[in-house]
């Protein structure tokens, strides 16, 4: 009897369009996944697992109040920091960049807390400056999130910076930054490409000339947006089949259950399978958007906002770079790519949107 | 602050917060449109691209080349066909240390810094999942050792393959010719006549005579496996399998008894001898000698033969039938004595008087008969039957230079006879124009004189020689000389034989005719020219002997054999078609610095045609005589 009434409290605090469209999500994942790593059930499974771990998280935060969140805004941003020092100075080296710390027995990659922390901690800040928002307020959030963006694009690793100050800016957008400030900062932006240029590493600029003429490397930079382009053209409307693409089968294709996974979905469900997928991104966003908008607080809507839209640009920019339109950065396809880290993350931020669109009455009262 | 101020606060940010939800929304509309575009893009308008890349990707055609094509005689007696060896075979990719693996192969059987060599070149050129050959032709007893320690040797294998043989060894070698492998100038004229398909797999392709020439039939149509590969190149599963096409196996007019004994009547001369048969221009007999060995050129030959080939005075690979240009000397009368009576200039009994030589009106120039006192008084018949030269400088003048190329043309001479070989020379038949190409000088008379025995500019192949007598045994009509009779076709079996082809009808007037081959009769009896070698025939030969100068004998020097070197002595040729009443073959032969064509050319066309028309054995022959024949058999 107090199983099932902690059971139906539990439930009380899901969206169930948002959990529909995210176990939709699941289910095309796993089809994805059973297919991209050669039809083997033991990482099937492990992806699975991974799923299961995911929502549990999300069922937890679901449950966590907002004003709890709001509470963790400041430590976990602190520990984020903290942590992304101890990386810059005692950090693994792997592939070329530092961007795991180990931790007792395991390895944790600090940058991967951020993408939460950062928008919390903005939230809370203006969630507590909200009466009296100034231009010096949103000069504050921009330190706030330069500090721990550029110690993450040190390591380097540029896809997760972008990430990071992607869903840190969007939440002062959503708090009111003024317009004009906006486009003098994509005026200053321009202006400083050519700078920008100048720090980024090689393989980095490579990456970003592969992407202008991917035939100039076929066999270094350019052959993953090679393979990527021909499995998803090679799909054409509709698709291969399930299990027959022969990009991914034949190892064609590099990183086929982890970036490039979109690669093996375009390959075998076609331009329809693209365009359900998209729908079904969209409908999600759609339902982040329109809790953020009906959020009581303004820390909710910022940060239900700022999710939402973090979402999105996992999406855009992953099937932008498989796709070919975009670089090659390392951000996997949420929910589809092989994963626990990136899943939890994904899934925790629907678990704050969860919590925003069911603690309503509680906040109020 | 007070309260309805915060409410009102609180609506006006409310407000702008969703305004700005919206922008957000609509941001995330474009930015997802832009992907669609990009994926309607990519999987439709350039789909088919796409599709094919990822094809390329992911299918290889292993090719299965087919068997060559078989050659035989006329008899079904075996010239070029295809035996398999077994050879040592390694895949690359199932090996790790390729190095390691062959020094352990090693010590199993021979293998030459030869073999390892050819070996980094075939793999360099092939993809890894083949197999590809280290050794070829293992013994039994190198089978049987590899096979015993196949399983601690992975990715080694002993496969059979085949290879071409030329179970006659030297005989006919230059009819046959040969394959070899495949060079970059063979690949480049295989590319650039869209061939190159079709020999993927194949290492070899037909280098000299007809297995250069029937390439296109021998070779036959290369099958194909279609191999699924993955990214490493490595065979995931076979999609499909087209079976190759056996090439066509051809059957030839040529006799390879007659043949060889042709060859073995050359002895230690040099020459060459073509055997036709003049109803249907097939190619009978076709020698070169010296020969080669075809089978060294098989499988690449090395330096060692290739240097004793190549530097050998006796050029054992110039086919001498087909490129060896001679002048006709005296076996270019016949031809002259028709155009004679042809144009009227002379009948059958105009007689003329040999002093010994002639002189060209207002010339103190000698042109010397081969007979110093002269023939006396000589008519067209006995022209030919002692081969009078002072009778053909006085026709020849009589006729002159335009109206002899273009008669002596009717026979074929001075251009290709169109027989089914590659490479053939074309000769000299001189003319004013081709003399105001070649040099930009007039053509002067005593040039007219001397092309009237066959000498100065004319040049002939023993072929064109060969033609030319066919069509005299023809009544006039060249045929085209035809090394092949039949193709096989591999699939249904079927014989398709090649049609004789006429080439040209001369001007000759069945009289003429007669008188001429009746001449060529009586030269091959007592008192002709070939007597000797013609003794004791149960047929009749019509024949006519030459001798073609190979230096220039200055004024009033007489042409002493014996004083010469060997290689300054003059060639010896003989035409003769038999038996004349009804002619079954016509034979052409010459005979390099064998002096006299009665002494040395005319034997070994009777012992040709006695084979070809009495089925007799010749008996042993011996070594051509380096002595100088007797001064009445000398004649010419």
């Amino acid at each position: 009897m107090r199983i099932k009434r902690w059971l139906i409290k539990i439930a009380a605090h899901l969206d169930y369009p948002l959990l529909l469209l995210l176990f939709a999500l699941m289910l095309l994942s796993l089809f994805v996944q059973y297919s991209a790593a050669g039809e083997d059930n033991t990482r099937l499974l492990a992806h699975g697992i991974n799923m299961l771990v995911a929502l549990t998280v999300m069922v937890m935060v679901a449950n966590t109040p907002p004003q709890y969140l709001l509470a963790l805004a400041v430590p976990l941003y602190t520990v984020g920091v903290v942590l992304l020092i101890g990386v810059a100075l005692f950090g693994d080296v792997v592939n070329g960049s530092r961007r795991w710390l180990h931790v007792g027995v395991t390895r944790i990659q600090p940058s991967e807390i951020m993408k939460i922390a950062m928008p919390l901690m903005l939230a809370w800040y203006f969630h507590y400056h909200e009466a009296t928002l100034r231009l010096k307020d949103y000069g504050i959030g921009a330190i706030l999130l330069v500090i721990p963006v550029a110690l993450v694009a040190r390591q380097p690793d540029l896809g997760t910076a972008l990430l990071i100050s992607a869903s840190g800016f969007y939440v002062l957008f959503f708090a009111g930054l003024p317009w004009r400030i906006m486009a003098g900062m994509v005026v200053i932006a321009g202006a400083s490409m050519p700078v920008l240029w100048h720090f980024l590493h090689d393989y980095q600029k490579n990456r970003v000339l592969t992407l202008l003429d991917p035939t100039t490397d076929p066999l270094g930079a350019g052959y993953h947006i090679i393979q990527s382009t021909i499995a998803i053209g090679s799909g054409g409307s509709f698709g291969k089949g399930w299990l027959q693409g022969t990009q991914t089968h034949l190892d064609f294709l590099p990183e086929h259950t982890t970036d490039f996974v979109f690669a093996v979905f375009g390959e075998e469900f076609g331009l329809l399978g693209n365009i359900l997928l998209l729908i079904l991104y969209l409908a999600i966003i759609a339902r982040g958007l329109t809790i953020a908008a009906n959020a009581p607080t303004l820390f909710a809507r910022l940060m239900a906002g700022s999710v939402t839209l973090a979402f999105f640009t996992y999406a855009f920019v992953n099937m932008g770079m498989v796709s070919g339109i975009l670089p090659v950065v390392g951000v996997p396809l949420p929910m589809m790519s092989y994963g626990g880290t990136a899943m939890v993350i994904v899934m925790l931020g629907f678990g704050i949107l969860m919590s925003v669109k069911t603690h309503r009455k509680l906040l109020k009262s | 602050m007070n309260r309805p101020a915060e409410i009102k606060y609180y609506r006006a940010e409310l407000a702008g917060f969703r305004q700005r939800i919206v922008i957000a929304a609509g941001f995330v509309i474009v930015l997802f449109l832009v992907l669609i575009a990009r994926f309607v893009y990519v999987q439709v308008l350039e789909h088919d691209r796409y599709f094919t890349l990822a094809e390329s990707n992911r299918i290889s055609i292993v090719p299965t080349p087919p068997t060559r094509g078989i050659i035989l005689d006329r008899n079904g007696v075996i010239l070029a066909h295809n035996f398999s060896a077994y050879t040592l075979e390694l895949t690359p990719s199932k090996i790790d240390d390729l190095d390691a693996t062959i020094d352990e192969l090693a010590k199993l059987v021979e293998i030459t810094p030869a073999n390892r060599k050819n070996f980094t070149k075939i793999m360099a050129e092939s993809r890894n999942f083949e197999t590809l050959p280290l050794r070829t032709h293992l013994t039994d007893d190198e089978v049987a050792r590899v096979a015993a320690n196949r399983y601690r040797l992975p990715g080694v294998e002993v496969k059979a393959r085949l290879f071409r043989q030329y179970p006659q060894g030297v005989s006919a070698s230059h009819l046959i010719g040969y394959i070899g492998r495949i060079n970059d100038a063979d690949l480049k004229e295989l590319q650039s006549d869209k061939r190159f398909d079709n020999y993927r797999g194949t290492d070899h392709i037909g280098k000299v005579g007809i297995e250069q020439s029937y390439e296109n039939q021998l070779h036959g149509t290369t099958g194909a496996e279609q191999v699924e590969t993955d990214a490493g190149g490595h065979a995931v599963r076979t999609l499909s399998h087209t079976n190759p096409i056996s090439g066509d196996n051809l059957v030839l007019n040529l006799d390879s008894k007659l043949q060889a004994i042709a060859e073995q009547a050359f002895g230690s001369y040099r020459g060459s001898l073509v055997a036709l048969d003049p109803k249907t221009g097939g190619v009978l007999a076709f020698v070169s000698h010296p020969e080669f060995d075809p089978n060294l050129f098989v499988d690449g030959i090395d330096s060692t033969n290739w240097n004793a080939l190549n530097t050998s005075p006796d050029r054992p690979l110039l086919n001498r039938a087909l490129r060896g240009a001679y002048p006709e000397g005296s076996t270019i009368k016949p031809f002259m004595a028709l155009a004679g009576l042809h144009y009227g200039i002379r009948t059958a009994t105009d007689t003329i008087s040999d002093p010994g030589f002639f002189s060209l009106p207002g010339s103190s120039h000698r042109y010397r008969d081969w007979k110093p006192s002269g023939h006396g008084t000589v008519d067209m018949h006995n022209s030919i039957v002692q081969s009078c030269d002072t009778y053909y400088y006085r026709l020849a003048n009589d006729l002159g230079i335009d109206r002899m190329h273009s008669y002596l043309s009717q026979f074929g001479f001075g251009q290709k006879t169109g027989i089914d070989m590659n490479g053939e020379l074309a000769g000299v038949l001189p003319s004013r124009e081709w003399k105001a190409k070649h040099s930009k000088q007039p053509w002067f008379p005593g040039e007219t004189v001397i092309a009237g025995i066959g000498q100065g500019y004319n040049l002939a192949t023993p072929l064109q020689l060969a033609v030319a007598t066919a069509a005299l045994a023809n009544g006039g009509t060249t045929l085209r000389p035809q090394i092949v009779q039949a193709i096989i076709d591999s699939r249904t079996g079927q014989r398709h034989v090649i049609a004789p082809q006429v080439i040209a009808h001369a001007d000759i007037t069945p009289a003429h005719l007669q008188t001429i081959v009746n001449a060529m009769i009586d030269v091959t009896r007592p008192g002709g020219t070939a007597s000797v070698a013609s003794a004791g025939a149960p047929y009749l030969i019509a024949a006519k002997t030459g001798t073609a100068q190979v230096v220039g004998i200055r004024q009033n020097e007489k042409y002493n054999a014996s004083k010469l070197l060997a290689a300054h002595r003059d060639h010896a040729l003989f035409i003769a078609f038999a038996p004349a009443d009804a002619p079954r073959i016509a034979i052409a032969v010459l005979v390099e610095n064998g002096g006299h064509g009665g002494t040395s050319a005319a034997p070994i066309a009777r012992a040709v045609m006695d084979y070809y028309l009495l089925g007799k054995l010749p008996k042993a022959m011996t070594a051509a005589p380096e002595t100088s024949a007797g001064d009445n058999v000398n004649a010419d």
